[in-house]
């Protein structure tokens, strides 16, 4: 992965100093609160219900076994020994006092991390594919691209205070595993006709309050112009997007009120002018960034080791973790595994400090001391060789990271919500917990097969509940926490939008609407059919009958 | 007189801000000696008095409200040797593309001065984008404003202070 040379420690050491004298000037009443706001928000830092959370970055989400240990170090000595990885492969830390974060950052800036532009009205953390660098799939390795869009945008001085925050996903595969639709910048790596790699261009999606899928502003883009172009869109933005509504605010809003060909009509007259500036990438800044990425040192291993297939027949737990945690490797011999954070009972998302010190040994050991944050709240050991699955695996289970539930209904994607979340409506958590007991039994899990289901504590939409297969939602109605449940959204290729099936329900009822929902699918679906294909077949009515039964009928849902 | 930041020292300055209060219009407005700074709509109703008016010891300027753009004073760069960007809260942040603006696209020459609500802690972003004179709020110490502008010594960007992006001279 990418090493900070004496330019990138710099930055990071002068962020430290910078904001330890915004806090000394705001201690001594030198900057007001409304001045501090977004120096601290910058910064990653919000005040929450009970201290101040403070967000800190990962980079296209990959962290190396030393970050990861000092993240354990600082759970443990700042915080109360755990942290939330989100859905924008960042690490939340939930107790840690405001004056003690200058210490944080500096201890993350010794292993080249920080907290920059983690949060505010700026550019934020840029999201990719977790199985990036290794999926059989993949046209190109989006990681180079993606820590170039990171220093572009490291305090970039025009765009520090936009209408409104600014997230950039980029998707180097056939598959879309970056939910790159629905960011204010998605781009798509590409090849043309003549082999030249380039980008697909798609601005103004986002969930939130106002949920767009974004649409394509061009359709090739040469890889070496994304810095000018992006500098493009983002000025276009700064100087156009509304700013008398925070709601109104984001790029979406001015995509649709412009059209999207007038939009793009207005970047491509402001890039005219930077296309082909200094900022063009150059083929050896690429190639300077690209080689950190090289492929480790795999062995020559046959593509099926014999003694892998063994123990999956011998050993049916074993098995059933492979079936679902474990994907195929573009190197013979290896595979890509995922350690669930999804243990029924526990916070999805959540980590402690002894389970992020257990995942870094576990790098170590079997996957060149490397590991990945997917958005969908899970880690990821990129590169473990098929005869250490079963040994990993064990290494795995004994620190409660070997749930064998990715893409099952347990591995459910889920906000802090009203436990944590000053913005959150509801909680979400709780909510998350009664839902993985309903499912507790794993035969009836597996039986329910691949599903997706996502929480929001909010319209935030942090959990990305619009594009789950079923999408949980918390409102306040009267000071109470209620639930709206939408259906048949959905990432990938084809993203898009699940609709709202009616009325919302009270907290103690949602596990039992969703435990309606799959019985639909399971009276229902064909043989080998998926959740979201009976869906699609079916329409939502069955679902809606099930779920409110003799409450709606013969009315209209309101 | 009031102390203002120019090309990162603190000195006395002359200059006004006419700002239009409610009722007032553009047309009809006293127009005041300079030095002064006059809104845009003012530059564009009442040029030839304002051009005739003006003298090396009381010129005029033209101060862009955020949302406006430099594109509107494109031809008048040359009869303008100071143009403000105001910054009705620090965060809004469009003066810093109308200032990139000025610099990049048209070249202008002249200072280009941060008015309104201007804080130390912006004062780094808006001098790479090409702000080289700063009207800080009446509150805020000048004196103590000067350190920010060397909170980064080398960020990665091409801007107005440094037109190579920094990748272009790593290697070097």
């Amino acid at each position: 992965m990418y090493r900070y040379d004496n330019y990138d420690h710099a930055l990071v050491q002068e962020r430290v100093a910078q904001f330890r004298d915004q806090v000394r000037r705001w201690k001594a009443g030198e900057l007001s609160d409304e001045e501090f706001r977004p120096l601290r928000l910058q910064n990653g830092l919000y005040i929450q219900r009970h201290a101040p959370m403070f967000r800190v970055a990962v980079p296209y989400g990959m962290l190396s076994s030393t970050q990861l240990r000092r993240l354990a170090k600082i759970a443990r000595d700042y915080d109360k020994g755990y942290g939330h990885f989100t859905t924008r492969h960042n690490l939340q830390f939930n107790w840690i006092p405001l004056e003690r974060v200058p210490d944080a950052l500096a201890e993350l800036a010794e292993v080249e991390m920080h907290a920059i532009q983690t949060s505010g009205n700026c550019i934020r953390n840029v999201t990719t594919d977790q199985f990036a660098g290794v999926a059989a799939d993949e046209i190109l390795d989006p990681r180079p691209l993606c820590e170039l869009l990171r220093q572009w945008s490291t305090f970039h001085p025009e765009f520090a205070f936009l209408p409104r925050k600014f997230k950039i996903a980029v998707n180097g595969a056939l598959e879309d595993r970056a939910l790159t639709w629905f960011h204010d910048i998605g781009l798509h790596i590409r090849k043309n006709e003549a082999g030249e790699v380039g980008f697909r261009v798609i601005v103004g999606g986002g969930l939130g309050r106002t949920p767009i899928r974004g649409q394509v502003v061009r359709e090739f883009l040469p890889w070496q112009d994304i810095l000018t172009y992006n500098e493009a869109i983002l000025r276009v933005y700064n100087r156009y997007g509304r700013r008398d509504n925070a709601y109104k605010a984001r790029i979406k809003i001015l995509v649709q009120a412009l059209g999207v060909e007038k939009f793009a009509e207005q970047v491509e007259a402001e890039w005219a002018h930077l296309k082909s500036g200094p900022a063009t990438i150059t083929q050896a800044e690429y190639d300077r960034v690209a080689a950190f990425f090289n492929p480790p040192a795999y062995a020559q291993l046959p593509a099926i080791d014999d003694g892998f297939v063994q123990a999956q027949a011998e050993q049916p737990a074993f098995a059933r973790w492979v079936e679902r945690n474990v994907r195929p490797h573009r190197v013979p011999g290896y595979a890509a595994v995922t350690l669930s954070l999804k243990k029924p009972g526990t916070a999805p998302g959540d980590v402690s400090d002894v389970q992020m010190d257990r995942v870094a040994d576990l790098a170590d050991r079997y996957s060149f001391g490397e590991v990945r944050v997917t958005h969908e709240q899970n880690l990821v050991l990129a590169d473990v060789r098929q005869d250490e699955l079963q040994a990993l695996w064990q290494d795995a289970k004994a620190a409660a990271l070997a749930t064998p539930n990715i893409g099952l209904i347990t591995d459910m994607i889920c906000c802090p919500g009203g436990d944590f979340c000053d913005l959150a409506n509801a909680k979400s958590i709780p909510i998350a917990n009664a839902i993985q007991a309903k499912f507790e039994d794993l035969d009836y899990l597996y039986d329910i097969g691949d599903i997706e289901l996502n929480i929001s504590g909010c319209m935030n939409s942090c959990g990305h509940h619009h594009v789950g297969h079923i999408g949980v939602l918390g409102v306040d109605k009267g000071n109470e926490e209620w639930y709206q449940i939408t259906l048949g959204g959905r990432q990938g290729n084809n993203a898009h939008l699940g609709k709202v099936i009616g009325p919302s329900f009270p907290a103690d009822e949602v596990a039992s609407v969703v435990e309606k929902l799959i019985r639909v699918y399971l009276d229902n679906r064909h043989e080998d059919e998926l959740f979201i294909d009976t869906l699609d077949r079916l329409g939502v009515e069955p679902f809606k009958d099930k779920v409110y039964g003799d409450r709606l009928k013969g009315k209209k849902a309101a | 007189m009031t102390r203002i930041i120019k090309n990162r020292a603190v000195v006395e300055d002359s200059w006004s801000v006419l700002r239009l209060a409610e009722g007032e219009t553009a047309d009809t407005i006293d127009l005041p000696q300079g030095p002064v700074l006059v809104p845009l709509s003012v530059w564009h109703a009442r040029k030839s008095a304002l051009l005739a008016a003006s003298s090396p010891a009381a010129p005029v300027g033209v101060w862009l409200a955020a949302g406006e753009g430099p594109e509107s004073l494109a031809d008048d760069l040359a009869q303008l040797s100071v143009i403000a960007v105001d910054f009705p809260k620090f965060t809004d942040g469009r003066g810093y593309s109308a200032a990139r603006l000025l610099r990049e696209r048209y070249g202008y020459q002249g200072e280009i001065r941060a008015i309104g609500d201007v804080l130390p802690d912006q004062l780094f972003l808006m001098a790479r984008c090409g702000i080289d004179a700063f009207a800080l709020r009446a509150d805020k110490d000048a004196d103590k404003a000067l350190a920010l502008f060397d909170t980064f010594k080398t960020p990665y960007q091409a801007a107005v202070d440094q037109p190579q992006p920094l990748f272009r001279r790593r290697a070097a």
